[in-house]
């Protein structure tokens, strides 16, 4: 074998696995999900029909689809914000020179290790055991009531957990940024005279903006995919009021046994998710300076 | 500061109260969990573990799992590690095109694929296979395995390599003697952020694993709950079997857990 045929031969090697396993398992079911949503299939049936525009169409009119897009939207907007401050505060806090600051970083990350599903049903535990005996105890009608029965409590139930499955993630990569903020910038911004929410509006943020860029993107992609969490603590009740999108398009598919109808929404929401993680971290970005 | 101090330690403590209510509700009896969900148990009912350790098939279970992720990020790390060092290696359109092309896949979220990939997983006849979920992990770890380990062998010089070379090392001699030992770092980021993303996943054994011989801790659980819906002592039992395992991995590895977090978070 000559250099080049054996250079050709080296490349392969080392690249194809890759090449193949993406393409078996991320290619091709995208590409037939695009198939699929122009076609007409229950899943199980020997035929696949022809559907033309008509998923497309009759996603239009599906009253189910908005109100889970509707549900999905306000979730991602609630914890998006709620996750972002809270994990900047805690950040902030825990960049302080406290003599417990190790062991408390890795308390607030703690429940980030643990899987979104059996927090779930650890959460589903104390809305509906502990939160009653509480409301008992102090007579306060927030607790008195049955959280995951009542729409609205239900939504926030789903915040709150979120927020603190998550918000440990997120102070990581604060905590992180914090960390890179020279001190002798803040002391000269100190010593010109700027209070402290200059310092944390002219220096601070500025510096830490790439954090944020990830923060928020993450935030965004993650409550728009959320799942197990839906899966586990609500099941999507009270009367389909929490079904996040994930969740949707998981029931039409392999309960509703609608294998193309889902398909169609499932493209339909890749769009709908690249659409917006582009324009976000695009916006973004361009604020972003270098050190 | 110490009044800060102290606020932070009592907001921690109240964010342990649902792991603390699951542990101790798991060591009481039914009637004790319905009357006092606060209280410790009057004694410490370690039978319900070995109820639940029996119904779960919770060994079976956690074998599955520790396979399944053992497998699955071995197999991540390998193949992304030697795909990036050549595509770092070897630059030019094709190794562009191959890089952005997997690089792309990140933003499709895994509900656009799930539908089709049951299909094509039948058609391969890895569905419902543990060797099947295995290979399927392999396709989506890869583009965000791929990602780091391209952005970190190219802040690596290559003089290294070129000296190995010089002295008659074959590219796979390179790359597993010279260059694998260098890349630890990110191996270990990469190892962490699959770890965990694989350990606790649900959905794609929700959709892949149907056979209850099969199941992952996660899935299991799950059925499990649905099945002892009500039976508070025995569910809250499960839980805390079910997050042993992972605390104690992350009690070991918190150092790199962190440190992963943070690199994967800010390349990412």
């Amino acid at each position: 074998m000559n250099a080049r045929a054996r250079r050709a031969f080296t490349y392969t090697v080392f690249v194809a696995p890759a090449l193949i396993f993406f393409t078996l398992i991320i290619v091709v079911p995208f590409l037939r999900a695009i198939l699929f949503s122009f076609q007409d299939w229950n899943g199980i049936s020997p035929v696949i029909g022809w559907a033309g525009w008509d998923n497309y169409r009759n996603i239009v009119r599906d009253s189910g689809f908005y109100r889970s897009f509707a549900f999905t939207a306000k979730y991602v907007i609630a914890t998006t914000i709620l996750l972002n401050v809270f994990a900047f505060l805690l950040a902030m806090l825990l960049n302080m020179p406290l003599k417990s600051r190790n062991v408390l970083r890795t308390a607030f990350f703690m429940p980030y290790v643990i899987g979104s599903v059996i927090i779930g049903f650890i959460w589903q535990f104390i809305i509906t055991q502990l939160f009653p005996d509480i409301g008992e105890a102090t007579q306060w009608s927030l607790f008195l009531k049955n959280w995951l029965s009542l729409p609205d409590y239900a939504f926030w139930a789903l915040v709150l957990v979120t927020v603190w499955h998550s918000v440990g993630y997120y102070m990581i990569v604060y905590l992180a940024a914090l960390q890179g903020v020279p001190s002798d910038l803040l002391e000269a911004a100190e010593i010109d005279g700027a209070g402290r929410w200059r310092q944390l509006y002219n220096v601070i943020f500025p510096l830490i903006r790439p954090a944020m860029t990830i923060n928020l993107f993450l935030a965004i992609s993650n409550g728009f995919k959320a799942f197990d969490l839906n899966f586990a603590l609500t099941e999507g009740g009270p009367f389909g009021t929490t079904e996040s999108i994930a969740l949707h398009i998981y029931l039409d598919a392999f309960t509703k046994n609608l294998f193309t109808y889902g398909a169609a929404k499932a493209v339909l929401f890749f769009f709908i998710l690249a659409t917006i993680s582009i324009v976000q971290v695009g916006t973004m970005k361009r604020r972003e300076v270098e050190l | 500061m110490l009044l800060v101090e102290i606020v932070m330690i009592v907001v921690a403590i109240l964010f342990f109260v649902p792991i603390y209510m699951t542990v101790i509700n798991g060591l009481k009896t039914y009637g004790e969990v319905v009357t006092s969900t606060m209280a410790l148990p009057d004694v410490f009912q370690f039978q319900n573990y070995a109820i639940v350790w029996n119904q779960l098939n919770f060994l079976g279970v956690f074998m599955n799992s520790i396979i399944i992720t053992v497998f699955s990020v071995s197999g991540i790390l390998l193949i992304s590690s030697m795909a990036a060092y050549q595509l770092v290696r070897r630059p030019g359109w094709l190794s562009n095109v191959i890089f952005l092309a997997i690089l792309s896949a990140l933003v499709i979220p895994f509900q656009t694929m799930m539908i089709p990939l049951v299909k094509v997983a039948k058609d391969l006849g890895i569905i419902n296979t543990i060797y099947g979920i295995i290979i399927m992990y392999w396709g989506f770890g890869i583009p965000l395995a791929l990602f780091l380990y391209h952005g970190f062998i190219k802040s690596i010089p290559r003089e290294l390599e070129e000296a190995a070379s010089i002295d008659g090392s074959g590219p796979f001699g390179i790359f597993f003697r010279i260059l694998l030992p260098l890349l630890s770092p990110i191996t270990t980021t990469v190892a962490i952020l699959h770890t965990l993303w694989i350990w606790n996943d649900f959905l794609l054994p929700l959709i892949t694993l149907s056979s209850p011989a099969n199941r992952t801790i996660p899935l299991a659980a799950a059925v499990y709950f649905g099945q002892y819906t009500n039976e508070w002592h025995l569910g809250m039992a499960a839980l805390t079997l079910a997050i042993v395992p992972v605390m104690i991995f992350f009690l070991f590895m918190q150092r790199y857990i962190i440190q992963g977090i943070t690199a994967g978070a800010v390349k990412g």
